[in-house]
């Protein structure tokens, strides 16, 4: 069935609020809830409710798990780390997007990623839009890669842009730890200027950059105190230019 | 808003589960590396983790490895958790249904996205997939509330839960104009709520 699914969408977004809270949403629909969800505390709260009600009908299929699941389970937490938390303020920033191209994006190049080279996805993580998102931008035909070793450690930053999305996706590898009261923050270069982009609060797969890419001279990381800063005060920890491309 | 409390009822390894509390300290000291807080935590809800795996994904040995990767994610992420947004158990089995329906919709691609599949189908009993001993008092209750929702609102909401369809498919598989089921899911969710008395 073709919808005009634009219009469907602007017209009763709200009502989505039940198909989501079950997931009985696609992965389109799914993006633009959660942008919706980040703006909009009364359908957080519902969408929290309904949740909370539908977990209850989990109650209906009880099942023991094989007896060998426990020992693969608990052996595979012993050899992983927890995720240290998210400071707060950081990752519930509300980025300001086109959503109508990034939304075109996603339909172009739907790919379920099945956990590969996706960033964390928890109940309530309405900061980011859906794992599609991330990898319409490595698969857009415009797709920029700019890497940048890190000096510090054996490490790399990689930021892969498209300015026909106007999207910007950052993933590091070996950002030494931080202490609490620390965060990284992510920053678009425009005109000589660092205009804020996001925080991240150690090594990242796939984070979408906050802002206007496409016209951004680079990207860079700083370590900031705990909820960022509105400029830049503290250590510089890479700098990317995007004119290398 | 009140959170889930489950009913002490026995699971299927005969221990009781852990009260909304407990739960959330459980998840709270997992956050932090405790290894021991989390096989607690596993003992107390694998059946209910499981039970929804394989009720969603129906290959049991696909179903196994759903609830591996949930249990790995809940063990990753525990710090995520936020116990004034919800309960711990919800915020457990919302990471469960998520992982279940993606693997399913990866997984049976073609053939179970076909509306008449399902309709083919519609004489399985999904509750002979469950272990007759458990169950919980919870459950009974559970099933009387969804007895109170009209038929297409109850059948909307076990085939989007249950079922991982999106609301566009289960409009198809009912025979509803396109957008009505997602009102159907909502109204039966909400219906359901009131029933089972959590604050709105």
């Amino acid at each position: 069935m073709n919808t005009p699914r634009d219009s469907v969408m602007s017209l009763d977004i709200h009502a989505l609020s039940g198909a989501y809270a079950v997931d009985g949403v696609d992965d389109i629909e799914r993006a633009q809830f959660e942008r919706h969800l980040s703006g909009c505390a009364s359908c957080r709260a519902e969408v929290d409710g309904l949740r909370e009600t539908a977990t209850m009908m989990a109650e209906t299929c009880l099942q023991s798990a094989p007896v060998t699941l426990r020992a693969r389970v608990l052996t595979a937490a012993a050899t992983t780390r927890p995720l240290p938390p998210v400071v707060s303020g950081g990752l519930a920033r509300h980025p300001r997007r086109r959503v109508a191209t990034l939304v075109a994006a996603a339909a172009a190049a739907l790919i379920a990623l099945g956990g590969a080279g996706a960033s964390v996805w928890h109940p309530w993580d309405q900061s980011r839009p859906g794992l599609s998102a991330a990898q319409s931008v490595a698969n857009a035909s415009d797709a920029q890669r700019f890497e940048h070793a890190l000096s510090s450690t054996d490490g790399k930053v990689t930021v892969i842009r498209s300015k026909s999305l106007n999207e910007a996706i950052i993933s590091t590898e070996g950002l030494p730890r931080l202490t609490e009261d620390q965060v990284y923050e992510l920053w678009l270069l425009h005109d000589g200027r660092k205009v804020q982009a996001g925080l991240i609060d150690g090594d990242a797969t796939n984070v979408i950059l906050d802002g206007d890419p496409a016209h951004a001279s680079g990207a860079a990381i700083t370590i900031e105190r705990a909820g960022g800063s509105e400029v830049p005060q503290g250590s510089l920890v890479a700098q990317i230019d995007f004119a290398q491309a | 808003m009140s959170r889930i409390q489950p009913v002490p009822a026995g699971t299927p390894d005969g221990v009781p589960a852990a009260p909304g509390e407990v739960m959330a300290q459980l998840l709270k000291r997992s956050a932090k590396g405790d290894q021991e807080a989390f096989a607690s935590l596993y003992d107390t809800t694998s059946s209910r983790l499981f039970g929804l795996a394989v009720r969603v994904v129906r290959d049991p040995a696909q179903a196994e490895e759903v609830t591996q990767e949930v249990f790995l994610e809940i063990w990753r992420t525990a710090s995520r958790f936020d116990p004034e947004r919800g309960s711990a158990l919800s915020w457990l089995l919302t990471i469960c249904h998520r992982k279940a329906v993606d693997r399913v919709r990866s997984a049976e691609a073609a053939s179970r996205r076909d509306s008449n599949y399902h309709q083919q189908n519609q004489t399985i009993d999904h509750d002979t997939t469950a272990d007759a001993a458990q169950a919980s008092m919870e459950a009974a209750r559970v099933r009387t509330a969804l007895k109170s929702l009209t038929d297409v609102q109850r059948e909307a909401l076990e085939l989007a839960y249950f079922g991982g369809y999106t609301h566009t498919e289960v409009a198809g598989i009912l025979n509803l104009p396109v957008g009505t089921a997602k009102t159907r899911i909502r109204d039966g969710l909400i219906r359901l709520r009131d029933k089972m008395g959590v604050a709105s």
